[in-house]
């Protein structure tokens, strides 16, 4: 099925396989807690932000191939950009993700993502990561939860 | 009733032809993603056979009045119908008297009923309700809530990792304190099937109140509440090829009728006046409120359906299939079979080393294969096994061997598209 083939990229089994900023920072400046009830994925991203610039961003947690590899992409999207472009990443992604609508799409390899459209039962999924930052970039302290919105 | 509501051929009960079967549910011939339906969630809900679809259809085209309340001809139909349907119930699960059983919404209503009408008024601070470690959560949530109404306090009787209740652990936490004992017949988690008539009768030597969560258990295996001895029995009609919105309470008599009315309103009582209201008899006092009228004459004909094809057969095609399914699914390299319980009911719940349940779900979804995955409203379990989900397949009377080489052909494509 040509669907699946666009969901399970090799990009994304890879960020599965071997996430990218799997970690935790100490200290971090921001940090926030996401949570799916309905199939347990679990996240944690952490943040140190500087002069409004993410100097670094990791996660950790334990998920799907799609929410790993959703926040895997995006630790690595975001490093080095300043808060102003994380939020433009974040709504290009959300619209990228959920909408059929083809607005600006984010840069580079964030563009896998774009396979999930396809399966409205994984978006959440590829939202997690996304929602928790959001979160840890408004200082939220209540964890975020995909049952909630 | 009608007879053209019961559309299936009288078959000989030692022969069961799975092929003929398949044709009495037409969702079966539905493709998914270009390919044929192979549904294997049946654990959380049963397709309907032809013979319910026609019931519903026909009850609103020739029946439909309320009931209980009409001198016409339309409500006497369907009040007839409705009190046919119970009886048609306490026949199906054993029971001695048809006020006995209570029409409810769910196996979740029935057992909501039995905690805020049976529990709550009774139970003292430091009382006990003893539960299990593989209860479904609305076997657990309901009693939480009772106990902080009350003071009582809720214990759990621990499960080894085979999936199987600890029997000396459960006879130990029954003690002088404990008023009710609630647990499943079937883990709709793990397919282990409890061995009620040991446990019921030690949780009645020692005068606790049993109820039996029966949802898993009602379609797939013979049930006599009179010979089992239990107190409550709750199952839902969804899960036994019935219609959505139908469920049972059984309750022995005598504590039905000692227990309050759980909601009020219009057919649950005698006589209202601002000063005072009689209640009415058993079971009506607990059926506040026009029913699901529809859906318990369809729970009815679904409940001739499957006595018509008889219990023994279709358990012994069901399990002929979980053998099946386990041997093949043993067999797949990075697979562990969660709950191996010898008494188990058709369903298995497996993990897959390196891939999520999430992703195993999606990637048969492509094939037209409909699993369940995630925590199955049973976290406790979860946390037993140390797994956050597992993916599940639940095998039920329609499903054939053919369609479980589907499955493992399915799983080879997910350990394909995962492989390192
Ligand atoms: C063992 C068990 N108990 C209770 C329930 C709740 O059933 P319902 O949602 O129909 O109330 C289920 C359904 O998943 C179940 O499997």
């Amino acid at each position: 099925m040509n669907e699946l083939r666009d969901l399970y990229q090799q990009v994304i089994l890879d960020h599965y396989k071997q996430p990218r900023n799997f970690y935790r920072l100490k200290p971090a400046t921001h940090h926030a807690k996401g949570h799916n009830p309905l199939c347990g994925d679990e996240v944690d991203i952490w943040l140190d932000i500087q002069d409004n610039i993410i100097r670094d961003i990791g996660f950790t947690g334990q998920g799907c191939a799609i929410s790993t590899a959703s926040a895997s992409l995006m630790t690595e999207a975001l490093r080095g950009k300043t808060l102003s472009e994380a939020h433009q990443i974040f709504d290009e992604v959300r619209a990228m993700v959920t909408t059929d609508t083809q607005l600006t799409s984010p840069a580079g390899k964030l563009m896998v993502l774009a396979g999930v459209r396809q399966f409205p039962a994984r978006v959440k999924c590829a939202m997690l990561a996304w929602h928790t930052l959001n979160a840890a970039l408004n200082h939220q302290t209540k964890p975020v939860s995909t049952e909630q919105t | 009733m009608s007879s053209s509501m019961i559309n299936t051929q009288p078959r000989l009960s030692h022969e069961f032809d799975v092929g003929s079967v398949r044709q009495d549910f037409p969702i079966l011939n539905t493709s998914v993603h270009h390919q044929k339906l192979v549904y294997l969630d049946n654990a959380a809900t049963t397709q309907k056979p032809q013979a319910v679809l026609d019931a519903l259809t026909h009850y609103y085209q020739h029946d439909n009045a309320n009931v209980h309340r009409g001198v016409h001809a339309l409500s006497e139909r369907a009040t007839q119908a409705f009190e046919a349907a119970r009886e048609t119930v306490r026949h199906f699960i054993g029971a001695r008297h048809a006020q006995e059983i209570i029409f409810v919404r769910s196996t979740t209503e029935a057992i909501n009923l039995v905690a805020g009408s049976f529990a709550r008024p009774r139970l003292k601070p430091d009382d006990e309700i003893l539960i299990t470690e593989m209860e479904h959560h609305s076997n657990i949530v309901p009693w939480q809530l009772v106990c902080q109404q009350t003071g009582a306090c809720l214990k759990v009787a621990p499960m080894d990792d085979q999936g199987i209740l600890q029997m000396h652990e459960f006879e130990k936490q029954i003690g002088p304190r404990t008023r009710l004992v609630a647990l499943t017949h079937v883990s709709n988690a793990l397919g282990s099937i409890n061995p009620l008539q040991e446990i019921i009768h030690l949780a009645k030597s020692r005068g606790a109140v049993v109820l039996i969560d029966g949802a898993q258990a009602v379609a797939h295996l013979p049930v006599n509440v009179s010979q089992l001895n239990c107190d409550f029995y709750a199952f839902s009609g969804h899960k036994l090829y019935g219609p959505t919105g139908t469920g049972v309470l059984y309750g022995r008599a005598e504590l039905l009728e000692s227990m309050p009315p759980w909601q009020g309103g219009g057919d649950m009582i005698r006589s209202v006046t601002f000063e005072h209201t009689e209640y009415n008899d058993i079971p009506y006092k607990f059926e506040a409120g026009t029913p699901d009228i529809a859906g318990v004459i369809g729970l009815a004909a679904a409940i001739r359906y499957l006595e018509n094809l008889g219990l023994g057969p279709i358990h012994a095609h069901e399990q002929t299939l979980l053998h099946y399914a386990t041997e093949r699914l043993s067999n797949l390299p990075g697979l562990r079979i969660i709950g191996q319980s010898p008494q188990k009911s058709s369903l298995i719940s497996f993990v897959m080393d390196g891939v999520h349940p999430h992703d195993i779900g999606t990637i048969l979804d492509g094939e037209g294969i409909a699993i369940r995955t995630g925590h199955h409203c049973a976290m406790p379990i979860m946390d037993h096994f140390k797994v956050p989900a597992t993916a599940r397949a639940s095998f039920a009377l329609y499903n054939t061997t053919e369609e479980i080489d589907a499955l493992v052909s399915g799983l080879n494509h997910v350990t394909q598209w995962f492989g390192k």
